[in-house]
């Protein structure tokens, strides 16, 4: 069965929502499955607000090898039911859990259907937007993570653990349990949602200062990543171009994000497997990145940089040769500090072989970002779907096929080396002009699906208009809500005290997944 | 060799705070400084750019403890009388000493504005926990980037650990909690039972604009607007996220040592 014709669009161009097109429920199922079996990916499955009475339930597919997305939508009555996508499409799973709890639409056939953010024990009576799908009247008392439905195993020898929701550490909170024999984890659930903060709903409601804000504080980690997103959807709907010197700026607070994560996570992993000189060079050496951030705009974490119709800030002359300085030792002493940690038969011992996720499970599961590469996907929204100053950029992505601990880890080396060339050198050749322009009203009627590679992955913003020009609704898939499941897989088998390594390897946000 | 070459290299890194000064980028945002003369009648430039509704103009006053310290609201002031200077001092040991007022401008009148840090515990507490205090983190719905500059403070960098603070695994071991986040309804019960689990004295610490407000999230219906009322806080540090000097400032008066 060949695609009905859906017009298809490039990352981050508003379309007329009338323009999408619109199929029965079931078939709505068979061509996205069918798509993503011809090289598409599921990127957001949502709902929009339909006909009186209806929601439109919306899939936003993107064709990578060409560089395209489209999107398909179905009505379906309020309350209603559609024929499930998960069967046959598993990373549709967490995205039809998030639609059936917070949406009401009942997914038929849906194997897994259980909350995924909300904790009907812990909610006040009255507190769901629709109905009550997910059975908060239906008895229950005492905290949320206790009453969930949560899979076990029965059988001699299996016993099961319980860590979270406050674990040890500095570290956001969400529970997992591990079905276990002896030392080995035959599965693990880790169920979530204790960071559930209304994001989405405060991203369609806010004054625009206050949209920004929410946007850089949904993975407080990525508040560039996500603050792109979100300008870049604005923007779109507004139908403005950004100048150039802002689309470099922006570009280089990306990477320069992507760079202090990436060095934080690489001290980690050497601080969980007791490496301690990896673990305080590379955590001093991350501070280098955030202090570059602060040096741009203020903050370690790039707060206040963006803005929508440009950035805040510009780089003097004196700051950019103070910079420029800075990295280039920053980047001598990581290769003294990489060469060392991959050297080290400790460290390599314990990275290598632990935590396998395969390339089919890995594409199955939707994975994205460093995590997908290191187990043979090619996906980086910077190669596939460039936007801004990275069209010309010319970067390949970064792939490795062990899936295991060490491949996220030297992906993430590759990723730190690649990034800081390129900080280096948009740095050294920022184009001048204006860093801002005026922000009119969005367009009515629109919509808009923007992908920015964030350094945990792809995140996905989707933001939609009314006859009036409103915001109607305001969708985010932060990169964790595909890959906590390949925590799950990387765990099968793998003893348990190796789960802090393989955690950290994924290193996923709460706040993220939770919204 | 190749280790020890590197570890040459890597050299000394701890901060000369609190012994020496602390260097901070010019464009680092932190205690505003209010000046009401300075405010045109009638105008809400400030109050209207504010994300979170921090600050009010006429009379100008700004609640610390809900200010995210982006510049929108010295940006949106047409006569700059909001301006953000480079002082991190900004914890506090009452909740009211983060309200700021633009009628008497801080920086002329220095005593007021020491006034305002926090203080020291009283002296039987300070014995208990002056030399060693041992803090149990709960993010209630943080972002991760409270999260992360706590962490930070354990890196070689600012070395928490110099000053016999240390972050530990139970609560049973904990001397007292720092709390991040907005405190969501899902995880208010699990904050309460850490809570409980800490044996007495114990100390709470409020930690970013989520905790101390709400923060970005003021007002959303599955958030609280911070730690909850009912818990007595004994410090409050300001900022989205507070830096992590901030951070160490705050402890150290508390425990009377700076
Ligand atoms: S105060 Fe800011 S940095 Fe801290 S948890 Fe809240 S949003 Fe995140």
């Amino acid at each position: 069965m060949k695609l009905a014709n859906p017009k298809s669009f490039h990352n981050g161009q508003a379309v007329a929502i009338f323009d999408v097109a619109s199929v029965a429920p079931r078939a709505l199922r068979d061509l996205v499955v069918n798509s993503c079996s011809h090289g598409g990916r599921l990127c957001g499955l949502f709902t929009l607000p339909g006909r009186p009475g209806t929601l439109d339930l919306v899939a936003l597919i993107a064709h990578d090898s060409e560089g395209r997305l489209s999107m398909l939508k179905a009505g379906v009555a309020q309350g209603g039911r559609y024929p499930s996508l998960t069967a046959e499409l598993p990373s549709a799973h967490a995205l039809e859990r998030a639609i059936w709890e917070s949406d009401g639409l009942q997914p038929d056939g849906h194997p897994w259907l259980k909350p995924l953010r909300r904790h009907p024990a812990l909610e006040p009576a009255g507190a769901a937007e629709t109905g009550d799908p997910v059975g908060r009247n239906q008895g229950a008392g005492a905290a949320g993570g206790r009453d969930h439905p949560f899979f076990r195993m029965d059988g001699p020898g299996v016993h099961e653990v319980a860590v979270g929701p406050v674990h040890a550490g500095i570290i956001e909170p969400g529970h997992f349990r591990f079905q276990c024999s002896g030392e080995t984890v035959h599965h693990l659930e880790i169920h979530l949602g204790y960071q559930h903060r209304g994001a989405e709903a405060l991203l369609r409601d806010s004054s625009p200062a206050r949209r920004l804000a929410v946007a850089e504080t949904l993975a407080g980690d990525t508040s560039i990543g996500h603050g792109i997103a979100c300008c870049r959807a604005m923007e779109s709907l507004a139908g403005i171009e950004v100048p150039e010197q802002a689309l470099w700026l922006r570009a280089v607070a990306l990477e320069l994000e992507r760079l202090a994560n990436h060095v934080g996570d690489l001290g980690a992993l050497c601080n969980d497997v007791g490496y301690l000189p990896g673990a305080s060079w590379f955590g001093r050496l991350r501070g280098e990145f955030l202090n570059a951030q602060m040096e741009i705009c203020g903050s370690r974490f790039g707060r206040g940089l963006l803005v929508f119709g440009g950035v805040r800030f510009g780089v003097s002359p004196e700051l950019r040769h103070d910079l420029l300085g800075r990295l280039a030792i920053a980047r001598r002493d990581l290769d003294d500090v990489a060469s060392v940690t991959f050297e080290s038969p400790s460290v390599l011992g314990r990275f290598e072989h632990s935590g396998i996720v395969s390339r089919q499970a890995a594409e199955d599961i939707g994975m994205v970002g460093p995590a997908a590469r290191a187990s043979g996907c090619t996906r980086d929204v910077r190669c596939d779907h460039p936007l801004g100053a990275f069209v010309d950029w010319g970067l390949s992505s970064a792939v490795e096929t062990a899936g295991d601990v060490l491949a996220r880890a030297r992906v993430r080396w590759v990723e730190v080396k690649r990034s800081l060339e390129f900080v280096l050198a948009r740095l050294a050749a920022l184009p001048d002009g204006p860093l801002v322009v005026p922000m009119p009203q969005p367009r009515p009627g629109a919509v808009v699906g923007v992908l920015v590679e964030g350094w945990r992955g792809e995140i996905c913003h989707v933001v939609a208009t009314g006859d009036d020009g409103q915001i109607v609704a305001y969708r985010v898939f932060d990169p964790s809500l595909h890959n906590w499941f390949g925590l799950t897989l990387a765990m099968r088998g793998t003893p348990i005290s190796d789960f802090p390594l393989c955690n950290k390897s994924f290193n996923l946000s709460y706040a993220g997944h939770d919204l | 060799m190749n280790l020890i070459r590197a570890r040459f290299r890597q050299g000394m890194r701890t901060m000369a705070w609190p012994d020496g000064p602390a260097s901070l980028p010019s464009r680092f945002r932190g205690r505003p400084v209010l000046d009401q003369s300075r405010c045109i009648d009638g105008c809400r430039a400030c109050a209207d750019a504010c994300p979170t509704g921090a600050v009010h103009g006429a009379p100008l006053r700004m609640d610390l403890g809900a200010c995210l310290f982006c510049p929108a609201c010295a940006e949106a002031c047409p006569t700059g009388a909001i301006q953000f200077s480079s002082d991190f001092r900004l914890a506090a040991s009452a909740r009211q000493d983060l309200q700021l007022s633009g009628e008497a401008p801080a920086s002329t009148d220095a005593d007021a504005e020491t006034r305002r840090l926090a203080v020291a515990l009283p002296a039987a507490t300070r014995r208990l926990f002056g030399r060693s205090l041992k803090l149990r983190q709960v993010s209630a719905g943080g972002c991760n980037g409270c999260e992360a500059d706590l962490n930070v403070t354990g890196i070689v960098v600012f070395d928490l650990g110099r000053f016999g603070v240390q972050f530990v695994a139970s609560p049973r071991h904990a001397d007292g909690i720092v709390v991040t986040g907005p405190v969501t309804a899902n995880m208010e019960q699990a904050l309460r039972d850490t809570w409980e689990a800490v044996p007495s004295p114990r100390l709470l610490i409020a930690v970013g604009a989520c905790a101390l407000s709400g923060g970005p999230f003021i007002g959303s219906a599955p958030c609280g607007a911070g730690v909850p009322s009912d818990l007595h806080v004994d410090l409050f540090v300001p900022g989205c996220p507070p830096h992590p000097l901030t951070f160490l400032d705050g402890i150290l008066r508390m425990l009377g040592r700076l």
